[in-house]
């Protein structure tokens, strides 16, 4: 295959890749909503949860994005030094995302700042987001696909808190927020957590965990002791499925942290709605790929 | 307990023997009107182009494709409903300007919609979140836009919907707030929940 051809492989592919993302939550996911849909017990949590279950069954039988807004469109890209393609993947990402607006299609939803002006194809600056993350001596490419919607961004917040504030004042400020902004995101949620010494730090941490499998815990078995803490107890606030009210409020919670200055501890919060359309495709050297979030996926 | 369907043009009298928590569907037209149309009416001051009189208005931006064979016709592909809780500032004065009877949306509105809502005669609704093909499925026809120069998310969609539902009555007539009732709720179990996980987190040497 020569370079042209690669590029355009690899354009289509991505652009099939994110199509697909919009329209099937990943394997995961589906398994936590159904666990905790057949946890409810009362009318309101069980017909909020038979609407998710028929959205998701009609999404997938109509091949139609399962939910309306399907984001800014975000891409975390952990990229081998080695891959042949390293050079075409940024222009190859904003190209797809224009032809995968086209093809799924995607709600245009990138809009220009100060302009005021939505691009009709999501794609303007700094749009696709990239995050970057380098793989040494690797010939192949991690490609997540995070879909960013207005409603479960807008609960994301970051601050610094002072020392003696400690991690009481880290759950406190989770707590707050998802029990103001996070009802109204479209629950049961998944609660991303960073903790760092700089506020940005702190806030990309945060998003980066929600790209975790559910079900998997943070490196530090008090890390991991925390996630299960502050999962159990915003479960026991019984915020329910589109906030009225249920057993439970969270898809889980995960926590990645930043060593912290001694004098700083930073605390961002991302949240994930119950669509949570996050994917994850491994391409190697020869443009060879495969749906990790989504077993069996034909894309 | 058989179906309560409201038929548009609504009147005070059907929406004012309901209550929150009652699950509720909707024949007739519904329109899209989010933040750009709310800005534009009260902020900006341009008349809007759609009468909303008895009427119902959808806080969403939908995907819509256009239909090859008919131009300037469209049809709907995914439609749920957004953030309600961004039109907390504007929404009194929109119900009181336009005279709409029932607002559909995601999650709770403020004291300010309540107030809007128990002054003017209106209700606001929830529609299950990210369930946008279901509601797709609901319309009938999207009959017409207007300001698309909003961009396709923020334009008024003028649709005609049947049964669409399921709507859980979040506001009613009479001032009660059932996503407010819950907060509260959710807030004092807060506290107790904080103080049994601060007991555990000194990590401090």
């Amino acid at each position: 295959m020569d370079r042209t051809q690669a590029r355009n492989t690899f354009i289509d592919l991505i652009a099939r890749f994110t199509d697909y993302s919009s329209k099937h939550l990943p394997d995961d996911v589906r398994t936590k909503l159904k666990e905790l849909g057949d946890r409810e017990d009362s009318q309101m949590a069980k017909i909020i949860y038979t609407a998710m279950f028929d959205d998701i069954k009609m999404a997938d039988a109509l091949n139609r994005p399962v939910c309306q807004d399907t984001g800014v469109i975000q891409y975390f890209v952990r990229v081998g030094t080695k891959f042949p393609l390293i050079d075409e993947i940024e222009d190859g990402l904003r190209e797809a995302v224009k032809k995968a607006t086209e093809i799924a299609p995607l709600r245009p939803n990138a809009v220009e700042v100060f302009d005021e002006k939505n691009t009709g194809n999501n794609v303007g600056t700094r749009i696709p987001w990239i995050d970057w993350e380098i793989m040494p001596n690797r010939d192949d490419v991690e490609i997540y696909c995070y879909m960013a919607g207005g409603g479960c961004s807008l609960p994301g917040t970051a601050k610094v808190l002072m020392p003696l504030e400690g991690y009481e004042g880290v759950v406190k400020f989770v707590f707050d927020q998802i029990t103001s902004y996070g009802i109204n995101a479209c629950p049961p949620l998944l609660v991303g957590i960073g903790i760092a010494g700089s506020v940005e730090v702190a806030a990309k941490l945060s998003k980066k965990a929600l790209l975790r499998p559910l079900g998997s815990h943070n490196s530090n078995p008090r890390g991991a002791e925390l996630e299960a803490r502050i999962e159990q107890g915003l479960n026991d606030l019984h915020i329910g499925p589109g906030g009225l009210s249920g057993r439970s409020s969270v898809m889980g919670v995960h926590i990645e942290q930043a060593a912290r200055h001694p004098a700083t501890i930073a605390v961002g919060l991302s949240t994930g709605c119950w669509a949570h359309r996050r994917a994850l495709i491994r391409i190697d050297a020869s443009m060879g790929y495969e749906v990790i979030s989504h077993r069996g996926a034909k894309i | 307990m058989s179906k309560i369907v409201l038929q548009t043009p609504i009147s005070d009298a059907d929406i004012e023997s309901l209550s929150v928590g009652d699950i509720i569907y909707l024949d007739g037209h519904l329109v899209t009107a989010r933040d750009d149309v709310h800005h534009r009416l009260l902020k900006q001051e341009r008349a809007l182009p759609v009468d909303l009189a008895g009427k119902a208005i959808f806080h969403a931006g939908p995907i819509m494709k256009k239909i090859q064979e008919k131009p300037g016709r469209y049809e709907v592909v995914s439609i749920g409903p957004t953030t309600s809780m961004r039109m907390e500032a504007y929404e009194k004065e929109f119900i009181r300007r336009t005279g709409l009877k029932l607002i559909v949306g995601k999650g709770g509105m403020g004291p300010q919609t309540t107030e809007g809502c128990r002054i003017y005669k209106a209700i606001h609704a929830v529609f299950p979140g990210g369930c946008a093909v279901l509601a797709a499925t609901c319309v009938e026809d999207v009959e017409s836009v207007e300001w698309l120069d909003l961009g396709m998310p923020e334009a008024m969609w003028i649709l005609r919907v049947k049964e669409f539902g399921p709507l859980i009555v979040s506001i009613d007539t009479k001032g009660n707030n059932l996503f407010e009732k819950n907060r509260r709720a959710f807030e004092a179990q807060k506290d107790v929940v904080l103080e049994e996980i601060c007991r555990h987190v000194d990590y401090f040497g």
